[in-house]
């Protein structure tokens, strides 16, 4: 073994390693693994094969396993093993089958006894080497035979025990949470252990636990806050050290569970102000994991209430990150970015160009990351250079994965922000021919529905122009090579629809043009089937406009063909096209109406001009109709279907005496599915960057009564690592309200825009005079975060009465903020009654409305200035849940 | 949580395999050769991490760093930072390097059980328990120690 020093194993094994290291081709890697099995299945089944030999098999059998090769005829070996008395047999039986196995695996049964006898030794390796085996080999049905012992085990005497017992109850949490959610209080009772590391591995259980249902440990933001203050003061043993720094693990969990505990929370996040500015401010920026600890901080900042003096800490501690050489840091550094955006837009203007440099730096995950970025901070203003950017690397990459998913935000953006018809169906147009067949294909109906209905209610020039500005494009691309089959749907049935309307383009002109493509993708029948439909419309307009009918001759041939074709539904499509244009105009006029897309279908269900029809029958003796369920006895078929459920749950195996009660089982009540459903969730990052913070309703920290009963004191945990001394908690019920404070916040966001401007200002000039910007890269710049800056200027020159005087573009800029930025406090309280929105009101261009268009209610809110935020916000998510 | 640890040569062969949610074989092989597909098409210079969402769903992210002729890869979800898991990965290296005085790759395939027994000391079930690289060796010698001089010797539980 390795702690003899050497090679411990046999020279069969050396020897097995060695060839299959030098093996040329997979096939001769192959031929000697199976060599290798047919050798190992002789050597196992031998009778008198010593342990020893065993282990090493089983070793052997472990690694042509990770090798590929199957090896399931040693588990049962490997089981054995795990029987035997012996440490190091049993170490490596539990190696194996926990390797081996998973958790469904019918040898388990084998093992679970085991385990129950290994969990009760005496010797605590054996224990440690038992519940290594319980996190990964016991399921939902197997919890309750160990959890009496692995509870037992919380308490033990060696702290490796401890921390073990506490992450296999953790497991089983993460398993079955109803199975364990009485023993919960333990993990709390954890965090004051006297062993740190025990304290440290409690974090992890804690950690998920508050993400679930962050109100319950409300209590113990005090305590988290304590803790994280001791350990970076150096107050935990020299051995927690790692890298110069104390304990850094722990400091990074602590800042993750604050993160999650302040958010939305003033009056938590008031605990941690002091102590998360004092780590900042300590960390050492030249090793590793003090930038992790540093980067973990800034989320932490970005999450709870805000404060400006560590949102100001967090842009220089961003900007660093940004500045440094080394991708990580850039890439840690554009991620903290987008973090801080949320509550603090300006952020990402001192930083345009460090951005902009990511963008074209050659690692694709720097790339990638900041492509997020982008995509999280898209506005009106620069949506067409983010956009146009997104594309270019759609085109560039092959990974259909990140394609689809650029693919789709380009669509998304481009939907939300497009600045003019023309640009939006370039956009489109542009998507769908580069990744046309990886997008949702509801992309492509929204695509059809959005040129049909238009983007305005009233404005009937504007949706004409866009779908004459749609059919020229489409009339181009169309002859184009290799496009897919979703976007030559999508262009069919425009051509069809629109094609003809504004006399542009002739009929039989963009007839010829369908049948090219019905003829190009012979293969495709739903293409196919769309050209046919289109050209079906054309002359079914044509028809009903009184002109006389020219069929093409390539026309004829094609419905010709297809109403032989061995697709029915093209078939049909074919025949239904021939008998329409047999008709007389009106009758074709009241069949396909010109531009009726939208317009419902009225049905009548009731089939009531069957009536008579029916009436005649009856008189003529029919019998009348009685539905199938009156005909017969009603048989409930799912009762059965309940039956065998039950059955299948009293199947469950039982490990323990029969007579024993089991009060696991009464204790599986769903009381923390419940518990999670009345407790919002800690909002999960959303793509839009606007204001979470400012709107969260703040979270009452009331913890139930229920919970409160387990709750253990952790005053203690403040003076030292020892026995905690239980004394009566602080009181934890608090209701925050993060709404009454705008004022203090105008003065602060006043602050920060001042002083994140000279910032501004001079990283640019530091970094000019090193490194040439090229004129490109500034202008870049400009179109990305200019509008910020020109909204901005607008603003704080305190000029609203001036806006009124500037040119129409300003106006707009500011506007289009109003409406798709995060609302400051600022604005709320300046511009309350301030008619400069009103005014540029009429000055909307179409695609405002387009936005109108995907929630009615925003053009309401454009108008009601002050309530902007808060209509806004639900409004934007809603868009985004579609 | 962490989802899963990785080490394999320069050549793609795995030395060391363990996924914390199970995976049938197959489905490992194919992850360790998607993942060695990604990895080799890395420039040099770049960033240690990378977004794995295409091959290990939504979320999953992984960070690498090679060793003399190893790759070590730890892959996990959106709960670590990816800063503090280059540096776990330095712990496991370091406690390697403890254990095998200068650890080769030919150390870890002879011994990967003991490899796996350091790894289990540092992370269980997908969390990382133990940080401190001399804590972990002393674990981990302890036990082979008690192991190999007497299977029947039981120290005494103080």
């Amino acid at each position: 073994m390795g702690s003899q020093g050497g090679f411990g194993q046999s020279k069969e094994f050396l020897d097995l390693v060695k060839s299959i290291g030098e093996a040329r081709s997979k096939a001769e890697e192959d031929r000697i693994v199976l060599t290798e099995i047919e050798t190992l299945k002789r050597r196992i089944a031998e009778p008198d094969t010593t342990r020893r030999k065993m282990k090493e098999y089983i070793i052997r059998l472990l690694y042509i396993e990770m090798l590929g090769h199957d090896a399931s005829f040693g588990y049962i070996h490997a089981v054995k093993m795990s029987h035997c008395d012996s440490l190091i047999l049993k170490r490596t039986g539990y190696l194996a089958v926990t390797l081996f196995l998973n958790e469904d695996h019918d040898l388990i049964i084998l093992i679970v006894n085991t385990i129950q006898k290994d969990l009760k030794s005496d010797n605590y390796l054996v224990v440690c080497a038992a519940l290594n085996a319980v996190c990964r080999l016991i399921n939902e049905e197997t919890i309750p035979a160990v959890l009496p012992q692995v509870v037992e085990l919380l308490e033990h005497p060696k702290e490796a025990v401890r921390k073990k017992a506490v992450m296999a109850l953790h497991r089983f949490y993460q398993r079955s949470s109803s199975s364990v959610s009485h023993l919960v209080s333990n993990f709390r009772k954890r965090l004051c252990d006297s062993d740190p590391g025990v304290m440290g591995a409690t974090l992890c259980p804690l950690f998920d636990l508050i993400t679930i249902d962050v109100n319950s440990y409300k209590d113990l933001v005090v305590s988290f806050v304590s803790i994280l203050k001791q350990v970076a003061e150096r107050r935990l043993p020299k051995s927690y050290d790692y890298h110069q720094m104390p304990a850094p693990f722990i400091q990074i969990k602590l800042l993750k569970i604050l993160c999650l505990l302040g958010n939305g929370d003033k009056q938590s996040s008031e605990h941690m102000y002091t102590v998360v500015g004092d780590i900042m401010r300590k960390c050492d920026l030249t090793s590793n994991i003090g930038n992790a600890i540093l980067y973990e901080s800034i989320c932490c900042v970005s999450s709870i209430h805000p404060n400006p003096m560590l949102i100001d800490a967090a842009a220089d501690a961003i900007s660093k990150f940004l500045k440094s050489d080394s991708h990580n840091l850039k890439y840690m550094g554009i991620d903290a970015l987008g973090r801080l955006i949320k509550i603090s837009p300006e952020t990402a203007e001192q930083h345009q160009l460090a951005v902009i440099d990511c963008l074209e730096d050659p690692d694709d995950t720097l790339k990638r990351k900041t492509f997020e970025l982008l995509y999280k901070m898209t506005k009106s203003t620069n949506v067409e250079v983010i956009v146009d950017r997104m594309i270019d690397y759609m085109i560039s990459i092959n990974d259909t994965h990140y394609k689809t998913e650029t693919a789709s935000r380009c669509v998304e953006l481009a939907e939300q922000f497009a600045p003019s018809n023309n640009w939006f169906i370039q956009t489109m147009n542009k998507v769908f021919e580069h990744a046309g067949d990886l997008v949702n294909s509801k992309v492509a109906h929204n695509l059809m529905r959005l040129i049909a209905e238009g983007f305005g209610k009233d404005d009937d020039t504007a949706d004409s122009q866009l779908r004459s500005s749609a059919v020229e494009s489409y009339v181009r691309i169309i002859g184009e090579p290799k496009l897919p089959s979703a976007f030559l749907q999508v262009i069919c049935w425009v051509l069809g629809e629109y094609g003809t309307v504004d006399g542009n383009y002739t009929a039989s002109y963009i007839a010829g043009k369908l049948c090219d493509v019905a003829e190009a993708h012979s293969s495709d029948d739903t293409v196919k089937a769309y050209a046919v439909t289109a050209l079906m419309k054309i002359y079914a307009f044509e028809i009903a406009a009184g002109r006389k009918l020219d069929m093409l001759p390539e026309c004829q041939s094609l419905i010709e063909e297809l109403s032989a074709s061995h697709s029915t539904d093209l078939q049909q499509r074919a025949y239904e096209l021939q008998a329409v244009i047999g008709l007389e105009a009106q009758a074709v006029e009241n069949i396909m109406p010109v531009d009726a897309s939208c317009e419902d279908i009225e049905i009548d269900e009731s089939l009531s001009f069957l009536d008579s029809y029916v009436q005649e029958s009856f008189e003529k003796g029919a019998q009348p109709y009685i539905p199938e369920s009156e005909r017969y006895g009603a048989v409930n078929m799912s009762n059965f279907r309940n039956q065998d459920q039950h059955d299948a749950s009293t199947h469950a195996l039982r490990f323990e005496a029969y007579e024993l009660p089991k009060p696991t089982m009464a204790g599986r009540s769903p009381t923390v599915s419940s518990s999670t459903e009345l407790v919002p969730l800690v909002p999960e990052p959303q793509p839009t960057y606007p204001r979470e913070i400012y709107q969260t309703p703040s979270v009452p920290s009331v913890s139930d009564t229920g919970s409160s009963e387990y709750k253990l004191r952790l005053d203690g945990v403040q003076k030292k690592w020892g026995r905690p001394n239980y004394s009566t908690p602080a009181p934890s019920n608090t209701n925050s309200d993060s709404h009454k404070t705008a004022n203090g916040e105008t003065q602060r966001d006043g602050a920060s825009n001042v002083k994140s401007r000279a910032r501004d200002a001079s990283y640019d000039s530091r970094r000019s005079p090193q490194v040439e910007i090229s004129p490109e890269k500034q202008k870049l710049a400009a179109s990305l975060f200019g509008g910020m800056s020109q909204s901005k200027n607008k603003q704080s020159g305190g000029g609203h009465k001036a806006s009124k005087t500037t040119n129409r573009a300003a106006e707009k800029t500011h506007m289009v903020k109003e409406v798709t930025t995060p609302v400051q406090p600022t604005q709320d309280l300046l511009d309350m009654g301030e008619p400069t929105i009103a005014s540029s009101i009429p000055s909307v261009d179409p695609f405002k409305q387009l936005e109108g268009l995907l929630d009615i209610t925003q053009d309401a809110s454009a108008q009601s200035s002050g309530s902007v935020g808060a209509t806004n916000a639900p409004d934007i998510t809603s868009f985004y849940a579609e | 949580m962490i989802r899963a640890v990785i080490v394999m040569n320069d050549k793609g062969k795995p030395r060391l395999v363990k996924f914390y949610e199970f995976q049938p074989v197959e489905k490992q092989q194919e992850l360790i050769r998607s993942i060695y597909g990604v990895l080799c098409s890395r420039a040099e210079k770049v960033s240690n991490f990378i977004r794995a969402d295409s091959i290990l769903g939504p979320d999953a992210r992984l960070v690498y760093k090679t060793y003399a002729t190893l790759y070590f890869v730890f892959i996990f979800d959106t709960s670590e930072n990816e800063l503090a898991i280059l540096d776990l990965m330095q712990v496991f290296v370091e406690a390697l390097d403890k254990c095998f005085s200068n650890v080769c790759e030919l150390d870890i395939v002879f011994n990967f059980n003991k490899v796996h027994s350091i790894l289990d000391e540092i992370i269980l079930g997908g969390q990382v328990i133990e940080t401190s690289s001399s804590e972990v060796v002393k674990a981990v010698e302890e036990a082979y120690r008690c192991s190999s001089s007497n299977s029947s010797f039981t120290p005494v539980v103080n």
